[in-house]
């Protein structure tokens, strides 16, 4: 970690109040003001890097809510994350990690196959069974976790059913490549078919290459680092022989790493120009508002958008999706207090993390429920599912929907 | 610390909100202020009055120090513990206990956040008027205790005008009460205005009920540019003259100017002396004729712009733009030290001239900003803490400018308090008899000179 990074908090404070974590203990040590200083004691030799200071850096959810607060630039989630990173490289994986990170995620044929036995799971009734049973109670409490959270599984991934190309309806206005995304592909295949659909209908080609792999940001938060830049360098060699406008991605964790890949694979040109070519969705939807307006019809719901980290405080998208809600004749918006704040899914925190996990969660669902919505929107699969599973458990029930299945809905309305 | 202690301490506030070990107590080392460090002993968070109380009774029966603490937000080390005492964080006791409509009074505990009683306030068309640029963190317990100012301190004044009663757990855990919701009180001597602005040294608050007023019905949000540095400090004088009192009236320099833009991008100019930001407000038809004095007087100062903000979000925009001024600065360079200084209004001007110029002779980069209404300067020096000859130059410059500010009538401090880090400088100000009346004040409140020892003298 460069020194100078750490000596620039000034420890004013200011981003305090954004911190969810502090929010929730005042605690310094969970404050982006104390985690930087907790890793300039290890710098400069005051503090070792005990079990119980990684604890603590490790509460930081990297929600980077501190990073937009910050006057000075100071990104106290990121550098948390890198400082792990740092620890972790060159220690090796675990078995566990070489299989998800190396042996699963960037082979999506295997990934959906493994898959496929929780969607057999599903479908059998054994999953209701096993619920009503109280049988994952004698797991380890991660799994029940997992399991508990998991919505009812597409029948077949995005990636299976979707066409290399999907022509523009009408006069085709521009090329896009569509970056699928594994758990969007895998988990909220509708929304992403939404995706493809709205991209199409509003004149743009969509290639969506079938080889493509993970985005990489699972190995950069485990610290593996050449796992990475693997999944960077082969995704920007697949996008490069296509000609196209943009890289568009409706997961706001993809589209943040995506955007890095210029960074990541420094000096090299067209990782530069793929990662200048990334956006999301609602950038390029924002592009066409008047026309998008037009096709629209009336949809009577009254909805709450919920800006996920990734997009808010990682790509500072926030005006996007809200206005994009706004052009859909009929839908009541209504504004959430503390919108940009963690739902506390954060990766795999709320598995890693429960108890913090719930409390920042808790906060979130008693400021959705406050708007009175009956459905939330959002826009990355990790708010997705854990808001989904939350919302699904009120009285009455909030549901929950991606951005783009909302305007798909309006635009083709069933 | 003693293991028997720390057992009684922790059977007072529980295990989960005493917290000993190396990691926490390294993060309670610090607050905003640059240079100063210092490890507590033990942090504790308390979760109500009655706590408190034991705490200090307990402390006090044992002898161990005792600091306050908020956010941790002051610039004057105020709130840094020592290794040999206790710090209370009061970040829990967090509840606005009563909004009084009739009485216009608001009642609350210490660690509520200045800008949470804002918006509470405002819902009910009421109004708090102090603003302290970390409102959106600073606890109204640290405001009482450094007596904080902000923005709109010309106008409307500054925490102390708004103190209306207090609830003062003492050194020995006994519980003081002065004040209350009366507007008028003259029996005995003023105990809560001695309490305000008394830097966590003489008791720790655990209640204040503070006086509100109706919100302004409208506002007026003005920029103004000068290319030169006289005419803008002219202005603000003239205003005053001209019997207008804006609420807002702040001043910012070229350095300063920068580095907001960078940071916040609202269109500042890059090619002037000098901005002023005047916020008017009040009735429809007295602000609009303020805003014309004010305009008439800029224009005859030469100023080379003059925007008025056409909506709420455009006037919030340039009054944040503002607010981030110190934290922009420290954009800049790693080492942001802030200060302080504080004039009779009518000397801005040769103030200004005197911090740049003491600048370029120990060949530093200080940017000067404030509270230009009521003569509160913050010159702020961009530097590099790992050089060593470069800070000790800053210190040399800042000394000079505090002496420079006593000569014109003016003080070490205007809103920050004293502190660690003034220290050295309040005998020269208030002289050998001052220091023998707060002594003794002290010595009434905290014979054992438990709480807080070590800051202010
Ligand atoms: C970016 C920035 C901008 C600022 N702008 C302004 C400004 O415009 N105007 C201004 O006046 N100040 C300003 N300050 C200084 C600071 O925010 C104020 O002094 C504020 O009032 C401190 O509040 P706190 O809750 O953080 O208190 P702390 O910093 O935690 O404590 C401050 C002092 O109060 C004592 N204290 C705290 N709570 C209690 C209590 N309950 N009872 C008794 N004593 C207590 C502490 O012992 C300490 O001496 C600024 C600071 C920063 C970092
Ligand atoms: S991280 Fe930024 S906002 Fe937080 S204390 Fe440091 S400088 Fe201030
Ligand atoms: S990333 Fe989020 S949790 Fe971590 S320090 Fe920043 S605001 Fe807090």
């Amino acid at each position: 970690m460069e020194y100078v990074k750490l000596i620039n908090c000034m420890r004013c404070g200011m981003c305090l109040p954004h911190c969810p974590t502090y929010k929730e203990t005042f605690l310094e040590t969970a404050s982006p003001r104390g985690r930087v200083a907790l890793m300039r004691k290890i710098e400069e030799g005051e503090l070792e890097a005990s079990e119980r200071l990684l604890e603590y850096l490790s509460l930081c959810l990297d929600c980077q809510a501190c990073a937009t607060a910050c006057p000075c630039g100071v990104n106290a989630g990121e550098m948390v994350a890198e400082f792990k990173c740092e620890r972790h490289e060159g220690r090796g994986l675990s078995v566990m990690e070489d299989l998800v990170l190396r042996k699963l995620l960037p082979h999506p044929d295997r990934l959906e196959a493994a898959v496929a036995p929780m969607r057999a799971y599903q479908r059998s009734g054994l999953q209701k069974i096993v619920r009503s049973l109280g049988i994952l109670k004698m797991f380890p409490p991660a799994i029940g976790r997992m399991e508990g959270l998991l919505p009812e599984l597409p029948a077949r991934p995005l990636r299976r059913t979707i066409d290399e190309v999907t022509p523009a309806v009408g006069e085709e206005r521009g090329r896009v490549g569509f970056f699928l995304g594994c758990v969007m592909s895998l988990v909220f295949s509708e929304a992403s078919y939404a995706t493809v659909q709205l991209l199409s209908a509003l004149g743009y080609t969509v290639v969506t290459p079938k080889a493509q792999k993970c985005c990489g940001a699972p190995n950069m938060l485990a610290g593996d680092r050449e796992g990475l830049l693997e999944a960077a360098r082969f995704n920007v060699d697949l996008f490069a022989g296509h000609d196209l406008d943009f890289i568009v991605t409706d997961c706001g964790g993809c589209g943040a790493e995506l955007k890095k890949y210029g960074h990541h694979l420094a000096g090299d040109e067209a990782a530069a120009a793929f990662g200048n070519r990334v956006r999301d969705i609602s950038q390029v939807l924002s592009l066409h508002g008047d026309e998008l307006r037009e096709k629209l019809t009336p949809l009577p719901l009254t909805v709450t958008y919920h800006d996920p980290c990734h997009i808010a405080h990682c790509q500072g998208i926030r005006q996007e999706p809200r206005s994009l809600l706004k052009l859909v004749p009929g839908l009541d918006c209504r504004e959430l207090a503390e919108a940009d704040a963690c739902c506390g899914s954060a990766g795999t925190y709320n598995i890693e993390k429960p108890e913090m996990s719930d409390r920042v969660l808790s906060r979130k669902i008693a400021t959705i429920k406050a708007t009175g919505a009956e459905v939330l929107v959002t826009s990355n699969p990790g708010c997705l599912l854990q808001l989904k599973k939350a919302l699904a458990e009120e009285t009455p029930p909030v549901r929950v929907m991606h951005l783009t299945e909302v305007l798909h809905r309006s635009l083709s309305p069933r | 610390m003693e293991p028997s202690f720390i057992k009684e301490l922790s059977g007072i506030v529980g295990t989960d909100q005493t917290l000993i070990d190396t990691e926490s107590l390294a993060c309670y080392g610090y607050d905003s202020t640059p240079e100063h460090e210092s490890r507590p002993g033990a942090v504790v968070l308390p979760g109500s009055e009655e706590e408190i109380c034991r705490i200090l009774a307990l402390c006090h029966g044992a002898g161990v120090p005792v600091t306050p603490r908020g956010s941790g937000t002051n610039l004057s080390g105020g709130s840094l513990g020592r290794p040999e005492g206790v710090v209370i964080q009061t970040s829990r006791l967090n509840r606005i206990v009563e909004i009084d409509e009739e009485n216009l009074t608001a009642t609350v505990q210490p660690g509520v956040i200045t800008s949470t009683l804002h918006k509470a306030v405002e819902a009910q068309g009421l109004f708090y008027p102090p603003d302290p640029g970390s409102m959106n963190i600073s606890t109204i317990g640290g405001n009482v205790a450094e007596n904080a100012g902000g923005l709109r301190g010309l106008k409307y004044g500054v925490t102390a005008d708004y103190v209306m009663g207090l609830r003062t757990a003492l050194p020995d855990g006994s519980l003081l009460r002065s004040g209350g919701k009366v507007v008028k009180d003259v029996a005995g001597y003023n105990l809560n205005q001695l309490l305000v602005s008394s830097e966590g040294t003489l008791g720790l608050f655990t209640e204040v009920t503070v006086k509100l007023i109706p919100r302004p019905p409208v506002k007026k949000t003005m920029l103004v540019h000068f290319p030169q540095l006289e005419d803008a400090a002219l202005a603000v004088s003239r205003i005053i003259a001209a019997r207008v009192i804006p609420a807002t009236l702040e001043f910012m320099d070229r350095v300063t100017i920068r580095c907001i833009e960078e940071y916040a991008k609202v269109g500042l100019p890059l090619d002037v002396d000098a901005v002023l930001l005047i916020e008017v407000d009040g009735h429809p038809a007295q602000v609009e004729e303020e805003a014309a004095a004010v305009r008439a007087v800029c224009e005859k100062h030469r100023c080379s712009f003059f925007q008025t903000a056409a909506t709420a979000d455009e006037a919030l925009k340039l009054a944040t733009a503002r607010r981030v001024a110190l934290s922009s600065l420290a954009r800049m360079k790693p080492t942001t030290i802030l200060e302080d200084a504080t004039v009779p209004r009518s000397c801005i001007a040769p103030m200004v001239k005197l911090i740049q110029e003491t600048a370029r002779k120990y060949d530093l980069t200080i940017g000067t900003f404030g509270h230009a209404g009521d003569g509160n300067l913050h010159p702020t020096c961009l530097t590099d803490e790992r050089d060593t000859d470069e800070i000790a130059r800053a210190h040399q410059a800042f000394a000079e400018i505090f002496e420079a500010a006593i000569a014109m009538g003016g003080t070490i401090t205007g809103e920050h308090g004293v502190g660690l880090a003034k220290k050295k400088y309040l005998p020269r100000l208030v002289g050998e008899s001052g220091l023998r009346v707060m002594r003794g004040i002290k010595g009434a409140f905290d014979p054992k000179g438990i709480l807080n020892p070590g800051k202010v003298f």
